[in-house]
């Protein structure tokens, strides 16, 4: 019951894309212009014009997409026919130049289609693929009630650490302080978050004073101090370091989770950034290259 | 005090200030008796500006005070100067206690100590009951308060709330946000509490957010005129005395209902029903002779109505006949009745003609006709055509309807004068089971459901006779094409009613199969279990059936049959049952090939358990009793929240749906958005009547919504929110060429807004092409459907 931009009603547009593109192919094929295939033949300015039309009609969505009451269509079906159209673009637009290319505005504008639409591609990807990931790396919680545990996990190691040690309180304070989900745009894309540290650092600790080993060099105060603790510790105090780690490692999951919800979203969104801009560019350039070609017409 | 007042008048709400002003206007002896040092403190209590309106707008008004709709403060200076300009006897602080009846006049106890004597009572109390105050000294300090209309409007205070009960709970946490909140509990815990605000304050307590004194009791309040804080409370507690500084102190301790006040007066209520009100007389007369009640307490909660009920109850006091104030209004009505002469005559022949009105009161006919109409259609012209959802209930006092039972073949059913009929979707919600044509000369009265509900709720008698009138028709609708009246009369004789709480289980698998179950309203799901697990196999919605099988089979019950949501059935022994199956071999031909189909689908529908999975969950979130609800497949969700914008800027601003919030399920995630039940909850209490069912379904919040709340309160789901109208943005293309404004979307929290009214989705009932959520999504994510279609969905997305 739920139609995907690609199923829509029945691959609708995937036919008219088609229609589209072998109308082109086939009237390229049979015409026969002075010269080489060029954009100034009537075939060239024919397929000029639609390629020009359909660029218009393509940025147009920006602005459908947005008129929430009236509006012909609907969203969806309106995406569904900027997908499929806007690739059958490619295949026009060189028909259009009669795969002409040099170092000029007009494959200026060319390649900032290219772009776009390559840009696009990578956005139907990921609307395709990371949907259903993001669901089921949620596994049934939402990112606020993720973010609710975690902060309850601070608070509780926190109190638990100041049972132990101070030295253990800084340790887990110094991670919560660096644990960083979401931010700027490459935090947010590379999925980091640092509360693994202290982690790290306590487990070397404990393994270290259960083994009796020389610990080696980072952390050295700490280590020591951990070691004292375990040589001195008492059951109680050993029992709520175990404890600790617990809570540590589950909020570092906990935290992995949340940070791989922000990626998954960030990288739905990122890509509009870049597919936007550039097809203004793409305006710019195309407006560049007609007034150009009349202009030296 | 030993001299007798001519009238006593308990209570300055509407009913009782125009009571009073009317008895000084005729210079009678009186004396207006208040608990409160203000006049009307129900009304005094309302939020500061909150709009009070003057429904029915029809019906005139009759007192010597003025009352139009308008605002609480300027209703409130109205009424006080009406009541000194009249010089009306108003004594404050006069909270009766006892009304006692000796001979021929009444004794009221004033307080502990004072008594006063009256010849006539008029009780115009309410139903708000009697705030328990903290009861120690210094409670009346300007810094304790009773009620909370905003919490957001206090901030870094240190607010004390004595109370354990769900209001306290609710106060304290709400007020936590922005204040330190001590909580003084009298018992160890929160016994009468409801569980989401056990939770809630139990961890607010655990976080340290909120402190707690349990097991404390207030001993007094002292106002504070040094040190940072205005006040302060001491404490009983169990280690000792306790102070606490405060700025505020909030007590919420509940009130005493009046009901068992007014009993201790020698009234008389039908039934033990809380929301039964006594039975008052056409003058407003109770069962105790010279005890009168007028308002919400005899059941007229609308302030325009009590304030003419108080004029006209001195009028009848005073032994004068008076022409009740709605009387044009009936005129009007009844003027379309052919034969029509006086709205008595009027009145008369409809109580004779429809036995269901005969067993009501004068008043209360009253009361129902002005809220009806009279309809007079021609022969032939439709009332209200299958699936509609409509809802009204219409009574024939002249005449004839038909109602076309079968559409195939084209067979009527013709009812008579004084027979009703449209009660079915009055009372499971659903849509019209059938085509109604008027026949000749038709008379009917055609009455709205709300007013029908309470009819039935307040009168034993119509209740019974149309839960029997529904019980037979019910039967006869499902199995009685083949049968005769007789023998449907006789399994009818034996079919009983029965009520269904949410997940209770009405048969077990296995279990002997003894009777079969008539969905009246709500809905059930079927499932069995299998290698351990309950897989849901269907859903049965009100208007079907289910335990047949075990009976014509004759073998136990083979499946688990559970209520989805409140739930309430017509239960048919099996014994009647299968004589009358025995009596009709066509009948029976007819059900054992249900019987075959049913057990083909559960068979497919056991083979893809994780379509069950889904139907489970989706019922557990209570779309058992939506009609159109909003999902969202995870799958294809970009979560961009166009919809969200789409909803806000359909709406002035304000989004009604709340896309990443609720559960998700095997993918599929049900957004916070209103499922318009089939018996919304938010329309059971709202007294301005705002909330309505459109003809195509949707459930609606009209403009005269006057933002108490109670709807957001009522509903289970939290799909309503209070909101106030957002300032204008630019439009669209300002945003995308200049960036001005903030684009589309919900507008940004404006803090010089103050009235909020309710707002929740409405389907885009008045926009064309639909809900504008699905319109906007880019991928497709979002549908709409309705719970007859989850066994479709839920079926479709298995594997």
């Amino acid at each position: 019951m739920h139609d995907s931009i690609l199923d829509y009603r029945g691959f609708r547009y995937l036919w008219v894309a088609l229609i589209l593109s072998i109308g082109s192919i086939v009237a390229y094929v049979w015409h026969d212009p002075i010269g080489v295939p060029n954009g100034g033949s009537w075939l060239g300015y024919t397929l000029g014009t639609i390629g020009a039309l359909l660029i218009l009609w393509l940025l147009w969505f920006g602005i459908r997409k947005r008129r929430y009451s009236g509006g012909s269509g609907t969203a969806r079906g309106w995406l569904s026919a900027h997908v499929y159209l806007g690739t059958t673009l490619i295949l026009i637009a060189f028909l259009h130049a009669g795969f002409q290319v040099g170092w000029n505005i007009h494959t200026l504008a060319l390649v900032l289609m290219l772009l776009v639409i390559f840009s696009g591609f990578f956005g139907v990807y990921a609307y395709l693929r990371y949907p259903a990931m993001m669901t089921r790396n949620r596994a049934d919680t939402t990112r606020d009630a993720m973010l609710a545990e975690i902060r309850e996990l601070d608070q509780q190691t926190l109190q638990l650490a100041d049972k132990v040690d101070k030295s253990i309180h800084d340790a887990i304070l110094s991670s919560i302080q660096h644990t960083q989900l979401g931010g700027g745009v490459w935090t947010q894309l590379s999925a980091r978050d640092d509360s693994g540290l202290a982690l790290a650092k306590l487990k070397e600790a404990v393994l270290k004073s259960e083994t009796g080993e020389k610990s080696s060099k980072s952390g050295q105060t700490m280590v020591m101090m951990v070691d004292f603790l375990a040589n001195q510790a008492t059951d109680a105090q050993s029992e709520n370091l175990r404890r600790l780690i617990d809570l540590v490692s589950r909020k570092r999951a906990l935290a992995a989770r949340v940070a791989r919800d922000i990626q998954l979203q960030a990288l739905m969104e990122i890509w509009l950034y870049i597919h936007v801009p550039l097809s203004l560019g793409l305006l710019g350039a195309l407006t560049a290259h007609v007034v150009a070609v009349f202009f030296y017409w | 005090m030993s001299d007798i007042v001519e009238i006593a008048i308990v209570g300055s709400g509407p009913g009782g200030i125009s009571a009073a002003a009317r008895a000084a206007e005729l210079k009678v002896s009186h004396v207006l008796l208040e608990a409160a040092p203000h006049l009307s403190n129900t009304i005094f209590r309302y939020q500061k500006g909150k709009h009070v309106m003057a429904e029915p707008e029809a019906l005139p008004l009759r007192s010597p005070l003025t009352f139009s709709a308008g605002s609480r403060e300027s209703i409130l200076e109205a009424w006080d100067q009406g009541v000194a300009s009249l010089a009306v006897n108003v004594r404050h602080g006069a909270e009766i206690t006892a009304i006692k009846k000796l001979d021929d006049h009444f004794e009221l106890s004033i307080g502990r100590k004072d008594k006063l004597l009256a010849r006539n009572v008029v009780l115009g109390i309410g139903l708000q009951g009697n705030i328990r105050k903290l009861g120690v000294p210094g409670d009346d300090a300007p810094f304790v308060q009773y009620t909370l209309d905003d919490p957001d409007e206090y901030e870094g205070e240190t607010i004390i709330v004595v109370g354990a009960g769900d209001a306290a709970i609710e106060n304290a946490v709400a007020l936590a946000r922005q204040n330190q909140v001590v909580v003084v509990n009298r018992r160890e815990e929160f016994a009468r509490a409801k569980e989401g605000n056990l939770r809630a304050i139990s961890k607010a307590i655990e976080d340290g957010v909120i402190e707690c004194y349990f097991g404390a009791a207030p001993e007094r309040v002292d106002k504070l005129s040094v040190g940072r804080k205005p006040g302060r409370l001491i404490l009983n507690t169990p280690k000792g005395r306790a102070q606490v500084l405060c700025d505020r102190i909030i007590g919420r301790l509940g009130a005493n209902p009046p009901r068992a006040f007014v009993e201790a007066c020698g009234v008389v209520f039908p039934n033990a029903d809380p929301s039964a009100v006594p039975a008052i007389s056409a003058k407003y007369e109770s069962n105790v002779p010279g005890l009168y009640i007028v308002g919400a307490l005899g059941g007229y909660p609308l302030i325009k109505q009590a304030m003419n009920q108080g004029y006209e109850v001195v009028e009848y006091i005073l032994g004068r006949s008076v022409e009740p104030a709605d009387e044009p209004l009936l005129r009007a009505k009844f003027q379309s009745m052919p034969g029509f002469s006086s709205v008595g005559a009027a009145l008369e022949k409809v109580q004779s003609a429809v036995p269901l009105l005969a067993t009501i009161t004068p008043l209360q006919l009253r009361e129902f006709m002005i809220d009806s109409d009279i309809r007079t259609p021609k022969s032939g012209e439709i009332l209200f055509k299958r699936n509609d959802y409509t809802n009204s209930f219409y009574c024939i006092v002249a005449g004839q309807v038909e109602i076309l039972v079968d559409e195939a073949a084209g067979k009527r059913v013709a009812l008579g004068p004084g027979e009703f009929f449209g009660e079915m979707s009055l009372i499971s919600g659903r849509r019209r089971s059938a085509t109604v044509f008027a026949g000749a000369n038709c008379v009917l009265i055609e009455t709205p459901r709300r007013s029908m509900t309470k009819l039935i709720n307040s009168v034993d008698a119509v209740k019974k006779l149309v839960d029997r009138t529904f019980v037979e028709r019910a039967i006869r609708a499902r199995f009685g094409d083949e049968a005769t009246v007789a023998q449907i009369k006789e399994v009818v004789s034996g079919a009983s009613l029965q009520r269904f709480k949410a997940g209770e289980v009405l048969f077990r698998e296995g279990d002997d199969g003894d009777c079969l179950h008539l969905v009246r309203v709500g809905s059930l799901t079927i499932s069995r279990s299998i290698g351990g697990r309950d897989i849901v196999l269907s859903y049965v919605p009100a208007g079907n059936y289910v335990g047949e099988m075990a009976i014509i089979g004759g073998s136990k019950r083979s499946a688990t049959a559970k209520a989805a949501v409140a739930t309430e059935t017509i239960r048919v022994e099996r014994d009647a049952f299968r004589k009358l199956l025995g009596q009709n071999p066509l009948l029976r031909a007819k059900l054992a090939q249900e019987v075959k189909q049913r057990t083909a689908e559960n068979i497919t529908m056991q083979a893809a358990a994780s379509g069950g999975d889904i139907i489970s969950f989706l019922v557990g979130q209570g779309l058992g009793e939506a009609t159109d609800v909003l999902l969202i497949d995870e799958s294809l969700c970009v979560r961009c929240d166009n919809c969200e914008k789409a909803c806000a800027e359909t709406h002035g601003g304000t989004s009604r749906l709340d896309r990443e919030a609720g559960p998700t399920f095997a993918n599929v995630h049900v957004p916070t958005s209103c499922r318009h039940c089939e018996h919304p909850h938010c329309m059971k209490d709202c007294p301005a009547d705002a909330i309505h069912r459109a003809p195509n379904g949707e459930v609606y919040i009209a403009d005269n919504c006057i933002g108490c709340g109670n709807c957001e309160r009522n509903c289970p789901y939290g799909v309503i929110h209070m909101s106030a109208k957002p300032k204008k943005k630019p439009g669209l293309l300002q945003w995308l060429l200049l960036g001005a404004g903030p684009g589309p979307g919900e507008s940004p929290y404006d803090p010089d807004s103050h009235e909020k009214k309710a707002v929740k989705c409405d389907m885009c009932k008045d926009i064309k092409g639909g809900a504008s959520c699905v319109r906007a999504c880019p991928t497709g994510a979002a549908i709409r459907i309705s719970p007859e279609q989850l066994p479709e969905y839920a079926f479709a997305r298995g594997p």
